[in-house]
């Protein structure tokens, strides 16, 4: 279902700001306008639909108006024109009392430097939403517990914010968003000012929150790692301008203009394409089967060895030609003699990741989901030339 | 070419003679609540026998700021005692506490305006500006005319020397309270009341008490002046000194006043602190 319906969204800064409506209208450029009318385009003309549960990323360089577009959302900046539509409703046309009660409500907010209240405890901090509704002292503490228990800071309540490191501050910035139950969390260049290594904690501990709370989430961020590591779609933004929207691979593969090609060329395609992108459909075959019939569907389908799984697709093991004439041989069935400590992953583990285990073993790796079905099976072959190019992508191994 | 004078002085006289003649019953009410004022807490501080008032004081220095804090105003406060100027002391502390009230009573609020409000500000900042720079000897005459003789033109004339500090420090302390924090508050949807009491005024209470305390040492400076238009205390004291020549008169009333303000400076700029720890 769609939460966000943003249309023709726009932002001019300065005195006189509708006079530039009509200049955008004609196709004027954000330098143009600044030159001839000194007015500041912020966002030019935004359109998009944010669905509910995803994780909608925002990514531009700084200038680029991600952080004025947020600000639109929850009219901290008032737009000049166009409508932000929340579940129908229009944001924009919102009184002061609708608007204070849609900010306590449905729309929470992490900030790039935490924000957060230096003369108040922790618990305080994350209370602060609550207490301004007027929620009533127990319950407040009660709510506030459970968010900061959420993030990791259960038994910090009683610090000063000053005595946390970064990423702990930002948590309790996190929990400050979380504790009133908003629909909508936005976040602003959350963590841009943490160090890499516990960004990248952060990161994955906001999907895993994510996975548990189920937050419609719009990330505003300049790092195209985070960006494809986090983001359920990603619109890009320059000038004030959104020039595409679309999956982590969409943009990557499709980029939509010379500046996306630019932007994306240098990613490290290792972390952000992962087993299922590269897996191609394995050989297998049902434990209940015989050596001989083994034997038989290798020699058709010119392999050395057979994945056993049953009809659920459930992975017993791998049993190879020597095993199934050892079997045979010793009139043995599949299963006594196939291996089963095979390397397996998931299918949303990172190329990255893969290298390794592939270093370690002449194998294919199975690729198997959370409940053991077999997805399909990884080759050394499909991972280098996945990351040599877009050969194999094009190929049809997308999603 | 000789042009005419324009006739400022004039025109203030007949200002003043128009705001005694209409305003007259206004400005009795202010008179008696000022004057009740002072009255009070000049009564309240004189009820307790000196030496208990004394012991008293020094409790709330140590518990302020300490042994040090507390050993001077017990030799300080003894000091004023056995000089036998601890009546006038008294006195004049009542008109300094009234005015200090007063002004933070009305100063505060000011600030908070001048804060919210660019408009406020430009108005209000000239005003400050002639305020404290105005010789306060001139705005006696309105308060005496108004207010006739005694410690209530007084209490007036050093609120109106005393309050621009409140006022700046106020507005100074509130604008600078970072925008980032700011714009939480609003994300979460506070009322700008609520933004005010849970943000605003807390991380500015430091400056804002740098506001007060200045205040109050300014009221303090004021009690001499305030004694030429009928204020008594220790302030009429140093002036009858001065107007006779007596120096030894003269040095023990200032000393009295010295002690005060220290005292007054310190308790007041300490106070904040424990709770910051």
């Amino acid at each position: 279902m769609t939460i966000i319906e943003v249309k023709q969204l726009t932002k001019i800064f300065g005195s006189e700001a509708r006079q530039a409506l009509p200049l955008l209208d004609q196709g004027w450029s954000k330098e143009k306008i600044a030159q001839e009318v000194k007015l500041t385009v912020g966002v030019n003309k935004a359109e998009f639909s944010i669905e509910e549960g995803e994780i909608f990323v925002i990514m531009g360089l700084s200038g680029s108006g991600k952080s004025t577009l947020v600000r639109l959302l929850n009219r901290l900046i008032e737009p000049t024109a166009g409508q932000v539509l929340f579940k129908g409703k229009d944001v924009v046309k919102m009184n002061a009392e609708q608007l204070r009660q849609f900010r306590r409500k449905n729309i929470g907010m992490v900030f790039q430097k935490f924000a957060l209240f230096p003369h108040r405890s922790v618990l305080s901090n994350a209370e602060y939403g609550l207490e301004i509704q007027g929620v009533e002292k127990k319950k407040r503490k009660e709510l506030a517990m459970k968010a900061l228990e959420l993030v990791g800071l259960g038994g910090w309540e009683n610090h000063r914010p000053d005595q946390l490191s970064g990423g702990m501050q930002q948590r309790v910035g996190l929990a400050r968003g979380l504790a009133n139950d908003p629909d909508i969390l936005l976040m602003d260049e959350a963590f841009s000012a943490l160090d890499p290594l516990i960004r990248k904690d952060m990161q994955q501990e906001l999907l895993e929150l994510q996975a548990r709370v189920k937050k419609t989430i719009v990330f505003i961020t300049h790092d195209l790692d985070e960006a494809l590591r986090i983001g359920d779609r990603i619109a890009l933004m320059k000038d004030g301008v959104i020039v595409q929207i679309g999956t982590p691979e969409e943009i990557l593969i499709q980029p939509a203009n010379k500046y996306v090609e630019r932007f994306v060329e240098d990613v490290d395609l290792s972390k952000v394409l992962t087993a299922a992108h590269v897996m191609i459909p394995p050989e297998m075959i049902r434990p209940e089967r015989g050596p001989r019939v083994a034997l038989q569907l290798m020699r058709d389908n010119g392999v050395s060895s057979l994945y056993v799984a049953d009809k659920e697709m459930k992975l017993h093991g791998l049993i190879t030609a020597d095993d199934a004439a050892q079997a045979l041989k010793q009139d043995q069935t599949i299963l006594d003699v196939m291996r089963r400590d095979i390397p397996r992953v998931h299918p949303d583990a990172l190329l990255n990741d893969l290298f390794e285990m592939m270093s370690e073993t002449h194998l294919p790796v199975a690729v198997v989901d959370e409940s053991n079905r077999l997805r399909g099976i990884v080759i050394k072959g499909a991972v280098l030339s996945a990351l040599a190019g877009n050969a194999v992508l094009e190929g049809g191994m997308l999603r | 070419m000789n042009l005419p004078k324009i006739p400022l002085g004039s025109g203030i006289e007949w200002i003043e003679n128009w705001l005694t003649t209409y305003f007259g019953t206004f400005f009795d009410i202010i008179h008696a609540i000022i004057g009740g004022m002072v009255n009070g807490i000049e009564a309240a501080l004189l009820f307790l026998p000196a030496l208990i008032l004394i012991a008293l004081i020094t409790a709330l220095a140590y518990w302020i700021g300490k042994w040090r804090m507390a050993l001077f105003a017990v030799i300080g406060l003894l000091l004023i005692d056995n000089l036998g100027l601890w009546g006038p002391t008294m006195q004049s502390l009542a008109l300094v506490l009234t005015a200090s009230i007063l002004a933070v009573l009305i100063g505060v609020p000011v600030g908070i305006l001048c804060a919210q409000s660019n408009g406020v500000k430009n108005t209000v900042t000239p005003i400050l500006d002639f305020m404290q720079t105005m010789p306060a000897f001139v705005y006696l005459l309105p308060a005496v005319s108004f207010f006739s003789l005694g410690v209530v033109p007084g209490v007036i004339a050093s609120i109106i020397f005393a309050i621009p500090p409140t006022i700046r420090l106020t507005n100074l302390g509130i604008r600078q309270v970072s925008a980032e924090l700011v714009e939480a508050a609003d994300a979460f949807g506070s009322t700008p009341t609520q933004k005010l009491i849970k943000l605003q005024l807390p991380i500015a209470m430091p400056t804002i008490m740098a506001g007060i305390n200045q205040t109050i040492m300014l009221s303090l400076s004021m009690v001499v002046i305030s004694s030429m238009i009928g204020a008594q205390g220790v302030g009429a004291l140093v002036y009858r000194a001065v107007s006779q020549a007596k120096t030894g008169a003269g040095f023990e009333a200032g000393i009295a006043i010295v002690i005060i303000a220290i005292l007054l400076d310190r308790l007041t700029q300490n106070a904040l602190k424990p709770k910051q720890r």
